[in-house]
């Protein structure tokens, strides 16, 4: 079969899919699986970006897309005018202190050789984390005592929320440079451990930073780009157009707003696979090809491939972190706590190679796959343990457990088809060409 | 006496819980670290091969006592803990058959059979949570203190007290235990000189004709024993539930790179290495300040340099200071 054949029948599959929960289960659920789906899709072009074009081995998906959920606070609340006045200033002086003392180590470390060295670079951290301390705990308790139940928190800038995804972007590459500065240049393990720890610290500082995004408070009650419900079931214009069409205005809002975000998600989508098809032909992107395939020639050629790993880092990373401020959108609030590794760094880690590392469309028809499969799961699993279940006795231990083990069959599916896909087809659904 | 008092405080909070952490750990970083030696990669299932070992001792715990067995003053955990490690074996040969043997066989990039490991870890973890659950346990019996604070205070008329817990006591006793046991086989038997010569150049092993399916057997059957052992102490010491285990990964490998990846003594090394500088750092040290400043210069605040939130961040600043200044780490491990 030709590959352009394939693809669109992959995709079509897909679509049917799609359509068959929307035709089983309701469009509403249909829709919210395509709109995940959609930014599953885009996270999975930034990996594949790392992966699949320059061989990178990124597990820190979730601290990017996390910092993308943060952009979206920063941007779009209201900035709360009373923390401000209360220790505003101060907080940005402690973080300015920290970032002042981190430079002037790394100065003294240059600057000077040997033992001085030592002792400079030791005396400037150690002074200045207490002077970093000093300023900025009494801004942090100042900002947080401010009405702690409602806000307690710097707010933002109180733009539209749209602006939040490329600051999104932003943010995560500017997470993406400081590690890749330090990391890049190591083995490809310790690339893996690195990101997998800062994720954990991002998640960490999110959580215990009130300050900064209420923590594990969470911000709720996000602007969105698209009109409330309630607005458009108040709207008789609204109304009057959805009974033409024979449904009831509460289906009909529901159904609007969330083909409202489909149609930016998907705007969004197509940029990004234009832009990444874009480099992927590229002189730039056969060099980065040609990196990923053997560094040693590629250097030999004068690549400079640290300075190329780097570049691609950060583009990867920007990408998820686009991604992450997509999805706090959708969800219209930032909940620190829900962000687990499992979910966020290993789930794009499958949808990018079932889908085909190496391969843009691979990774968005990954991305769709896969989230669908990761919601369908449970139900699908619960069938599945209620026929296997229906033979044994009612209230059986065994019954119980089969039943209950429904619900843990998500994390098992994903492994066995990781490692189905990796054994039988490990280039993917839709191979690099 | 208020030098004692200071001391008795920093060993209460400080030196007891870090030996104990460290010690688990070191157990931990060994497993990924002999992984690393003989099979070189980085063995991402590490944490849910801990987490398996420890649930399959749980339901063998639950068995002893349902049948009325238990282990006197101790845990009844250590008289089943031999239970978890030989079915963990039985999983992990398995594994190694079914899934990591093809690659080894096509010799496969290091990195692939991480991401394989990836897809060993979803399984694992899904199976875990299938087999017990994701609640919290806790499965720790027998006595809980060999010595607790008060009595402490009244035998010594101290202002501070001293505990010291039967699990920690355990752990740090099991550890050194299998410690000697490791480096006694490592070193004096056959199997485990064939084990090193492979970690060290498998070339030159394969050509003095040792046999590589045994060694790779071998090793499994070691890392089993010890990611069990591992996350039944820890299990002991804390709470077992499935998510901790597989958030144990991050220091554990901080620990085995720390020490140096594929280096046994390194490992153990970096175990206490990574314990005590998350428990120093994230310690209030005001408990201890109080009884050595003179009243004047009480601090006002606990005098904690990190919220023990951070302790994830700890252990990373370490790896990623090592990493920078030492990239082999501290004792000198392989890089590929």
């Amino acid at each position: 079969m030709n590959p352009a054949l394939k693809n669109t029948a992959l995709f079509s599959f897909l679509g049917v899919l799609i359509l068959g929960t929307g035709i089983v289960q309701g469009w509403n659920t249909a829709l919210l699986i395509v709109n995940m789906g959609l930014i599953s899709a885009i996270m999975a072009l930034g990996v594949n970006l790392q992966w699949g074009f320059a061989g990178l081995f990124n597990i820190g998906v979730m601290g990017f897309v996390a910092l993308g959920g943060l952009a979206t606070v920063l941007v779009s609340m209201p900035p709360v005018g009373e923390a401000w006045a209360a220790g505003g200033l101060q907080v940005i002086l402690g973080l300015i202190a920290g970032t002042a003392t981190i430079a002037a180590a790394i100065f003294a470390q240059k600057r000077f050789a040997g033992r001085t060295r030592t002792l400079v670079t030791l005396g400037v951290l150690i002074a200045g984390f207490f002077i970093y301390r000093a300023v900025f705990d009494a801004g942090v308790d100042a900002v947080e005592a401010v009405n702690p139940a409602a806000t307690g928190y710097l707010g933002g800038l109180n733009l539209p929320v749209l602006f939040a995804w490329p600051v999104g972007g932003l943010l995560a590459a500017g997470a993406a440079w400081i590690i890749g500065k330090t990391a890049l240049g190591l083995r490809s393990d310790y690339l893996a451990i690195a990101t997998l720890g800062i994720a954990e610290i991002i998640i960490a500082v999110l959580k215990n930073e009130d300050w900064l995004a209420r923590g594990v408070k969470n911000v709720i009650g996000l602007p969105r780009p698209v009109p409330y419900e309630v607005d458009l079931q108040n709207d008789a214009g609204f109304v009057e157009r959805a009974a033409s069409l024979g449904l009831d205005p509460v289906t009909a809002s529901t159904l609007y707003t969330k083909i409202g975000y489909g149609v930016l998600f998907m705007i969004v989508l197509l940029i990004l696979l234009w832009l990444a098809q874009k480099a992927l032909n590229s002189p730039w992107g056969r060099m980065m090809r040609a990196i990923r395939d053997n560094e040693v020639a590629a250097e030999a050629m004068g690549k400079d491939v640290t300075a190329r790993h780097l570049q691609i880092f950060i583009l990867g990373s920007a990408i998820c972190g686009i991604a992450g401020a997509m999805m706090t959108t959708l969800d219209g609030q930032l909940t620190p706590g829900t962000y687990q590794p499992l979910r966020f760094t290993f789930l794009v880690w499958v949808m990018v190679i079932v889908g085909g590392s190496g391969n843009n469309f691979g990774a968005v028809l990954g991305g769709m796959l896969i989230w669908w499969l990761w919601v369908m799961v449970e139900p699908l699993g619960l069938g599945l343990m209620n026929i296997l279940a229906s033979g044994l006795p009612e209230g059986s231990s065994l019954r119980d457990t089969l039943i209950d083990g429904a619900a843990h069959m998500r994390l098992l599916t994903m492994g066995l088809i990781l490692l189905l896909v990796l054994r039988f087809s490990p280039r993917g659904l839709i191979p690099e060409r | 006496m208020d030098i004692l008092n200071a001391l008795v405080a920093l060993a209460n909070f400080v030196i007891v819980p870090g030996l104990a952490y460290g010690a688990q750990l070191a157990i931990g970083a060994l497993g990924v670290t002999l992984i690393y030696g003989i099979l070189r990669f980085s063995n991402f299932a590490h944490g849910d091969t801990m987490a398996f070992g420890t649930a399959m001792t749980i339901i063998a715990t639950n068995l002893l006592l349902a049948v009325g067995i238990t282990f006197g003053p101790l845990p009844t955990a250590l008289l089943a803990l031999p239970f978890g490690i030989g079915l963990t074996i039985l999983l992990v040969l398995f594994i190694d058959w079914l899934v990591y043997k093809f690659y080894r066989d096509q010799k496969a990039k290091p990195v692939i059979l991480v991401i394989v490991s990836m897809g060993v870890m979803f399984v694992m973890n899904g199976v875990v949570r299938f087999i017990i659950g994701v609640n919290d346990i806790r499965f720790a019996d027998g006595e809980r203190f060999i010595i607790t604070a008060r009595d402490f205070k009244t035998m010594t008329g101290l202002n501070e007290g001293l505990a010291i817990k039967t699990t920690q006591a355990i752990t740090v006793v099991v550890a050194v235990v299998v410690v000697a046991i490791l480096f006694w086989f490592l070193n004096k038997t056959r199997t485990g000189k064939s084990m090193r010569a492979f970690s060290d150049n498998e070339d030159l092993a394969l050509l003095s004709g040792i046999n590589p399916d045994w060694v790779v057997k071998v090793t499994w059957m070691i890392v089993a024993a010890l990611a069990t052992t591992a996350g039944v102490l820890y299990g002991l010491d804390k709470s077992f539930k499935a998510f901790t285990y597989f958030q144990l990964l991050l220091p554990i490998f901080a620990s085995a790179i720390v020490g140096g990846l594929g280096n046994p003594i390194g490992a153990i090394a970096g175990g206490f290495v990574i314990a005590f500088s998350e428990v120093t750092i994230t310690y209030a040290w005001k408990k201890v300040l109080v009884y050595l400043m003179p009243e004047s210069l009480e601090p006002d605040g606990l005098v904690q340099l990190l919220s023990t939130d951070y302790k994830f961040a700890v252990s990373f600043a370490i790896l990623i200071i090592v990493l920078l200044f030492k990239p082999t780490g501290l004792f000198k491990g392989q890089s590929v």
